[in-house]
């Protein structure tokens, strides 16, 4: 099985996202992330879907989702030719002494502190699952209190839009 | 004047530039019959979904009112163009209207109260869903501020149905009714059929509300089919006109699309073998001298070892179920695989496949029939004799049949079959429940014309037949309707017998009494060394006859026969089709023995059938 991330442009409307999750588990596929988010449009949002399966089923999940009415679209993002980020907040125990030490990680890994205290820090990080991965590994020895994650979202890179030819489907006032 | 009420963000109205799909027609359905007078008229929510139904060309509906439908009820009163058919159970509605889309090819409608209305739809709806019959749900919701309280009778029918249908939608505004049933009926009857539900709440059914009838149907997401591509069409007609060892596989598929015409030209043109599954049976007919009948399972041995050793396959709106294909792994091991389907996800999705095909039937037809002649031309006709010497003594050796009970009762096998021989195939449909007699009426009845004969195929819906019959009755009046149904069956969904008494809808029910679920039973003598563990249904012959169901009939309205020997079933038979004002039920005791033959043991390979109990085929008594 290899990761696959599926761009999953769909109508916004009620339930879609029900909709869509449903299928993949429906079909006994493993959702590894999921992100959703108004695009530029907001008649149209986008369901960024990570899954770990064969080429096979994956082309029986896509054309099974191309079913669904709300789904205007289903562009697969290969790692190289797109940009794949996940959001990482992480809160750690640290006081005066130990904060030095978790400084310098969030330093290397050009992260970012977003919250002070006493005891305690909050970083936020923004990367690829990689990245976010081997920042976790670096931070393990010390107090870690609490991890949320998001889903990655993705875009394919250069100048070609995935939602220009579904914005020509769906109707504009 | 109520206003349309938008989502924030979403345009009230919504007109598209050019639309890039086909999906924008003015009309939902081929029947369609919009009143235009009615556009900008004040009305209820309730009565706008009556008049939408009545737009959208609907002219029958089954259903049962209850208190969150009940607004809509009161203006269906006075409707002069909807007849309304009061069901005894919901699932029963949900059955009739699949009945009635199955033999008139026009969407089949079904009404249900919330919560507990609306869960009894579920197995009916999920049927539609399997065998591709567009259906169209309503449901009332709780009102709209109620929604998500658990207040009485609230079900998240939306959420519970989503996986079991093409599409559904809630809707709690009352200008948004016309617009979604317009859309229903599209969905549910355009690309490849399927049921739709609309739930709408019980305030937007209370509120009033300004008709909009749309002008045309705006989905940009939703993919009616594509055009067969040409290039493909070609390949598939070389193939066809070079392969030595040629089979049409024909599904439901070829029903649904009303290719019945172009699948004979495709037969005759080709010469190849065609084998009808059963969902396709009466697509080509019985009597023509190509069709080996079905395979699977339950198959006919020419008609399972053609596909074994075919060097081609030309899959025609089927779907390569697991009922037909055994052990994929050795399903038609020498053959490329042509599949031509409306939906492309059937495309690949069990059996990898050569030459796909995405398009309606009849247009693949349309394309391919021309594109083989013009090779026969280039080429020649193939040379298939030795194929067809092959099959006909196949079709000699191991001819469809069965052997005498030995316990003195009727033959089950002969009960149908002379349903089949004493019935016009004109005038008569048959509507089977699932088990042994649905395969016995798949094997023993030759059907002529496609819609004669319905079943439920995919879900296996036990108790289909009797509502589905009521179904196919209401749409086609002039048409015979025989129930073939197993004791089993018959007491899921005996009930709408009451409702045939009651609106005169003569039906006539096939009891095929054997005693017992008798597919299981079969299985158990097959599987479970004989332990007949909770098979045992007490109906029939030197039993209590719990229920009796002669007496069962009568006190339903209906007029109750019992044929207990071969002697006496072609005089009961004619007795039945005697009587033609009322609902009748045969009470046919027969052996409950008697077994389905041929037979592909579940899981196990094609190659595998037995002709009958432990006889096996002889593949190559010829070489």
């Amino acid at each position: 099985m290899t990761k696959h991330t599926l761009s999953v442009l769909v109508e916004n409307k009620p339930g879609v996202l029900a909709r869509v999750a449903g299928l993949f588990s429906r079909r006994a596929f493993n959702i590894h992330s999921l992100a959703v988010g108004q695009t530029e449009h907001p008649e149209i949002s986008r369901i960024t879907v990570v899954v770990d399966v064969d080429e096979l089923p994956l082309e029986q999940v896509t054309k099974q989702l191309n079913k669904l009415v709300h789904v205007l679209k289903i562009v697969e993002l290969e790692d190289e030719r797109s940009v794949q980020r996940d959001l990482l907040l992480v809160k750690v125990r640290a006081d005066a002494r130990q904060r030095t030490d978790v400084l310098q990680i969030v330093d290397l890994f050009r992260a970012h502190v977003v919250d002070v205290a006493p005891d305690s820090l909050i970083i936020e990080a923004v990367g690829n699952p990689g990245k976010l991965e081997a920042l976790l590994a670096a931070l393990a020895p010390h107090d870690v209190r609490e991890i949320v994650q998001s889903g990655t979202v993705a875009i394919g890179r250069g100048a070609r839009s995935i939602t220009e030819r579904a914005l020509d489907r769906v109707a504009t006032a | 004047m109520a206003q349309v009420q938008a989502k924030p963000g979403v345009p009230a109205s919504r007109i598209a530039r050019e639309p890039a799909s086909v999906t924008s027609l003015a009309q939902p359905t081929p029947q369609s019959n919009p009143d235009p007078s009615l556009n900008g008229v004040e009305m209820t929510g309730a009565e706008a979904i009556i008049r939408s139904l009545e737009n959208a060309g609907a002219t029958d509906v089954f259903g049962l009112p209850g208190g969150a439908i009940l607004p809509t009820y009161d203006p269906l009163m006075d409707s002069t163009r909807l007849r309304h058919i009061l069901v005894r159970h919901e699932q029963g509605a949900g059955h009739a209207a699949q009945g009635y889309a199955h033999a008139t090819g026009k969407v089949g409608v079904c009404i249900a109260t919330s919560g507990p209305g609306a869960t009894n739809l579920v197995t009916p709806i999920a049927d539609a869903n399997m065998d591709s019959i567009p259906l169209v749900a309503i449901t009332g919701q709780v009102g709209a501020s109620m929604i998500g309280t658990d207040a009485f009778q609230e079900a998240d029918i939306v959420g519970i149905t989503a996986p079991i249908t093409k599409h559904n939608v809630l809707v709690t505004d009352a200008a948004d009714i016309p617009r979604a049933i317009a859309e229903a009926f599209y969905i549910a009857s355009h690309g490849r059929p399927g049921p739709v539900l609309v739930d709408i709440a019980k305030s937007a059914q209370q509120a009033t509300t300004t008709f909009q009838w749309p002008g045309r149907i705006e989905l940009p997401g939703f993919n009616s089919g594509a055009r067969p591509h040409h290039k493909t069409v070609q390949e598939a007609a070389r193939l066809l006109a070079t392969a030595r060892r040629p089979v049409l596989y024909v599904g439901g598929g070829v029903i649904r699309s009303g290719a019945s015409a172009g699948l004979r030209k495709l037969t005759d043109l080709s010469g190849a073998a065609v084998v009808t599954t059963l969902m396709a049976r009466g697509a080509l007919p019985d009597s023509h001298p190509q069709n080996l009948g079905m395979p699977g399972m339950h198959g006919t041995v020419p008609a399972v070892a053609a596909m074994q050793k075919a060097d081609l396959i030309v899959a025609l709106g089927a779907r390569f179920d697991d009922r037909v294909t055994g052990a994929l792994s050795s399903f038609a091991p020498h053959a490329t695989i042509v599949h031509a389907d409306i939906d492309p996800a059937e495309i690949g999705k069990n059996r990898a496949v050569d030459v796909p095909i995405v398009g309606d039937l009849k247009e693949v037809f349309e394309a391919l029939v021309p594109a083989l002649a013009e090779e026969h031309v280039k080429h020649g006709k193939p040379d298939l004799e030795a194929w067809w010497a092959q099959l006909d003594d196949w079709r000699t050796t191991y001819a469809l049949g069965y052997t005498p009970t030995k316990d003195g009762l009727s033959s089950p096998q002969h009960v149908i079959q002379r349903l089949g021989q004493l019935n016009d195939p004109e005038q008569t449909i048959y509507v089977a429940g699932v088990g042994q007699h649905q395969m016995w009426a798949s094997q023993f009845i030759k059907y002529e014309h496609p819609n004669t004969w319905i079943n439920s195929g995919g879900l296996g819906t036990m108790g289909f037949s009797v509502p589905a019959a009521m179904g196919a009755q209401v749409g086609m009046p002039d048409k015979q309707v025989w129930a073939i149904d197993g004791d089993g069956c018959f007491q899921m969904t005996n009930q709408e017998l009451v409702t045939c008494a009651i609106n005169e809808i003569p039906i006539k029910v096939a009891i095929v009494n054997n005693s017992s679920l008798g597919m299981v039973r079969q299985w158990q003598t097959l599987f479970y060394n004989e332990r007949y563990s909770n098979t045992d249904l007490h109906t029939g012959h030197g039993t209590r006859r719990v229920p009796d169901f002669v007496k069962l009939a009568d006190a339903m309205g209906c007029v109750g026969l019992r044929c207990e020997s071969d002697a006496d079933v072609d005089a009961t038979i004619k007795r039945a089709n005697e009587i033609d004002d009322q609902p009748v039920v045969v009470d046919f005791t027969v052996s409950r023995d008697a077994m389905v033959w041929p037979m592909v043991a579940a899981g196990k390979s094609n190659d595998e059938i037995q002709y009958a109990h432990g006889i096996a085929p002889q593949w190559d008594r010829e070489d």
